[in-house]
């Protein structure tokens, strides 16, 4: 679960680390409130899950109360990347000396946790990692107390700078660790002119499969839904994305969904969902599956891979049906059923008309040719 | 797993110690039932909460080898039993994966045992659904499986493809390896430079995910850390330059099979 950088300051100021003083607003006039608390000039930046939004626009400096009015309006009325704006964090602008980058992730190839710092920190850290790696210092965390007693070297010469930064990241380590993340990032943590050091621009993934012990950051969580249909599949706690095309591709584990995915596409389709029913789905949960693709008036048809291990495919059956039935779905549906009770599966579906595939590539094009149609 | 043939010795439920189950005894923890039954592998489906305390229990008790289906354990548990594994010298396959099966002897896991057949090929998949769909696609043109392994589709796994593929070279059972990756991670990219530098033996690749929209990233520090790895082309390109065969559909894999096999002939 990816946070909206005011939620993730919020957690940095938690954790007393600093960032600018400010708040978020929801209309121009909350934002030119704001302003007058925090005194001008001020930042207004979109609160969007994209990256580029400065670029796209998405952030812009108001030096007047008039100003903020007109430009934090014009911020709430945009789409960023299809994404419309709904907040935008209003910030007391910082008098830079210097930016720094500081972010601690899952290093997935060495199994552990990775800090990185770099003195060139901003918009174009990511370029700096491809043309001047040395620019950036890595340092594998093997056991928390290596943080915690501050043994690591960022290559800082200043003595002063060195052990503000080091503090801080001692606090972040323990934000990363307390709140089950997989990702925080500061970039840029600046500089300012009377040597404060503040987190300009944040970034904190937590880790979906902990939330169960974070009830107030699950909270977080529905908060921060882009699409209705995904906010409700995830209410069901169903692995559901939303996709742009027309065919609904659902079907048992993570893999073969998506290799589902990559026919329909060989087989000319635009796939418009990815839905996994996970292991073991008994028929209630599967009709509850289909009914999300419903929900999406794009699904022209739908196709549904299963290949019956823990999952039985008579179950799986018996949703189709009940879904057929009580839904009263009328688009196209291609079924493609396998493995585990297979034959009771197969006898289920052949007392109705709904349309059987053996393999899956037969299945994508059988759906393709349907929706054409 | 008792049905395919695996010595199934004992199992662990705490509270039920002294009960039995499908005919095997159930103990109230791992270090009782290791100590009773000698026990050399255990296959864990306790629920993710509680699992990292369960990954734990195994290694302590002694337990090498260790099978962990479950889904959903949070990534700091799974980097902490990563840790205590290493430490340990045991090997772990999983989590979130279908387990182990070596054909016609035994199987730790949850792999429909009906879909194999004996046979020289060996598979590593980072999916649970698509190894048996590649292994059922595999016994319908007659070719047999050696030794298939659901590493399983975490961000943390206990084995990688990297610590798969020197076993898979060594076993004399095995002719062929068809390895299954995904989109995420650069763990095809590592194995595409094992194998140029290690395998003799044929590898054949599929990887799952090509048409996935991107965009859904993980801010800079992801793909710093990857260094522009994950994406399935750049995984392709890795395997390619490894002169690694990529299969463009599940339907393909046997015929680049048939194909590796006759040149070994």
């Amino acid at each position: 679960m990816k946070l909206y950088e005011y939620q993730a300051k919020e957690l940095l100021v938690k954790n007393n680390i600093s960032t600018p003083p400010g708040g978020v607003a929801e209309s121009a006039d909350q934002a030119a409130e704001i302003a007058a608390t925090t005194g001008l000039p001020v930042a207004i930046k979109a609160q969007v899950h994209v990256g580029g939004r400065g670029k796209a626009g998405g952030i812009k400096i108001a030096k007047t109360e008039a100003e903020v009015k007109i430009l934090a309006a014009q911020i709430l009325a945009m789409k960023i990347k299809g994404l419309s704006v709904k907040k935008v964090l209003i910030e007391k602008a910082l008098e830079i000396e210097k930016e720094y980058y500081l972010g601690i992730v899952v290093d997935r190839a060495n199994r552990g946790n990775t800090l990185m710092f770099s003195t060139v920190g901003g918009v174009d850290i990511e370029e700096v990692a491809r043309t001047r790696p040395d620019k950036i210092f890595k340092f594998e965390i093997l056991n928390p107390k290596q943080i915690q007693n501050h043994n690591f070297q960022i290559p800082v010469g200043n003595r002063e700078v060195h052990s503000q930064v080091s503090a801080i990241i001692e606090k972040l380590y323990d934000l990363y660790l307390k709140t089950d993340a997989t990702l925080v990032e500061i970039n840029p943590l600046v500089k300012t002119k009377d040597r404060q050091f503040i987190a300009a621009d944040a970034k904190i993934i937590i880790d979906d499969s902990a939330l169960f012990r974070h009830p107030d950051l699950a909270l977080l969580a529905e908060a921060a839904e882009e699409d209705e249909i995904e906010a409700e599949a995830h209410r069901r706690r169903i692995a559901y994305v939303r996709l742009p095309g027309n065919i609904g591709i659902i079907g048992n584990g993570a893999g073969l969904v998506m290799t589902t995915m990559d026919e329909v596409k060989r087989a000319g389709g635009q796939p418009a969902s990815f839905l996994d029913i996970g292991g073991g789905a008994k028929a209630e949960l599967v009709k509850s599956c289909l009914e999300i693709l419903t929900m999406d008036k794009n699904i022209k048809g739908i196709f549904f891979n299963v290949f019956g291990g823990i999952t039985r495919c008579d179950e799986v059956a018996q949703g189709i049906i009940r879904a057929t039935q009580d839904l009263n779905l009328k688009i196209p549906l291609v079924i493609r059923l396998t493995g585990t009770r297979e034959e009771e599966g197969q006898k289920i579906l052949a007392q109705t008309n709904l349309v059987t595939a053996a393999t899956m590539q037969e299945g994508a094009e059988k759906i393709v040719e349907y929706i054409s149609k | 797993m008792i049905e395919y043939g695996t010595k199934v010795v004992g199992g662990v439920t705490p509270g039920k110690g002294g009960q039995e189950h499908l005919g095997v005894k159930v103990f109230n923890n791992v270090a009782e039932a290791v100590k009773e039954t000698k026990a050399n592998a255990s296959t864990i489906f306790v629920p993710a909460r509680f699992c990292k305390a369960a990954i734990f229990e195994a290694i302590e008790a002694g337990i090498k080898t260790i099978v962990t289906i479950t889904e959903g354990i949070p990534t700091q548990d799974m980097i902490t039993v990563c840790q205590k594994l290493k430490e340990a010298g045991a090997t772990m396959i999983g989590p979130n994966c279908p387990g182990i099966t070596s054909v016609d002897e035994a199987k730790l896991g949850i792999m429909p045992g009906n879909i194999f057949k004996k046979g020289q090929i060996g598979l590593i998949s980072r999916s649970g659904t698509l190894t048996y769909e590649v292994v059922a696609a595999l016994t319908k043109a007659h070719l047999g499986q050696s030794t298939c392994i659901g590493i399983g589709g975490d961000p943390i796994l206990g084995s990688t493809f990297t610590d798969l593929l020197p076993l898979f070279e060594a076993d004399r059972e095995t002719k062929v390896v068809i390895m299954i990756g995904e989109i995420g991670g650069s763990d095809e990219e590592l194995a595409a430079d094992y194998i140029a530098t290690n395998m003799t033996k044929p590898v054949i690749a599929f990887i799952s995910g090509r048409t996935a929209p991107r965009g859904k990233r993980m801010g800079h520090a992801g793909a710093i850390i990857s260094g522009g790895t994950g994406t399935a082309e750049s995984k392709i390109k890795a395997l390619i330059q490894a002169k690694v065969p990529i299969a463009e559909t599940t339907a393909e894999i046997p015929n680049l099979v048939v194909a590796k096999l006759a040149l070994q002939k």
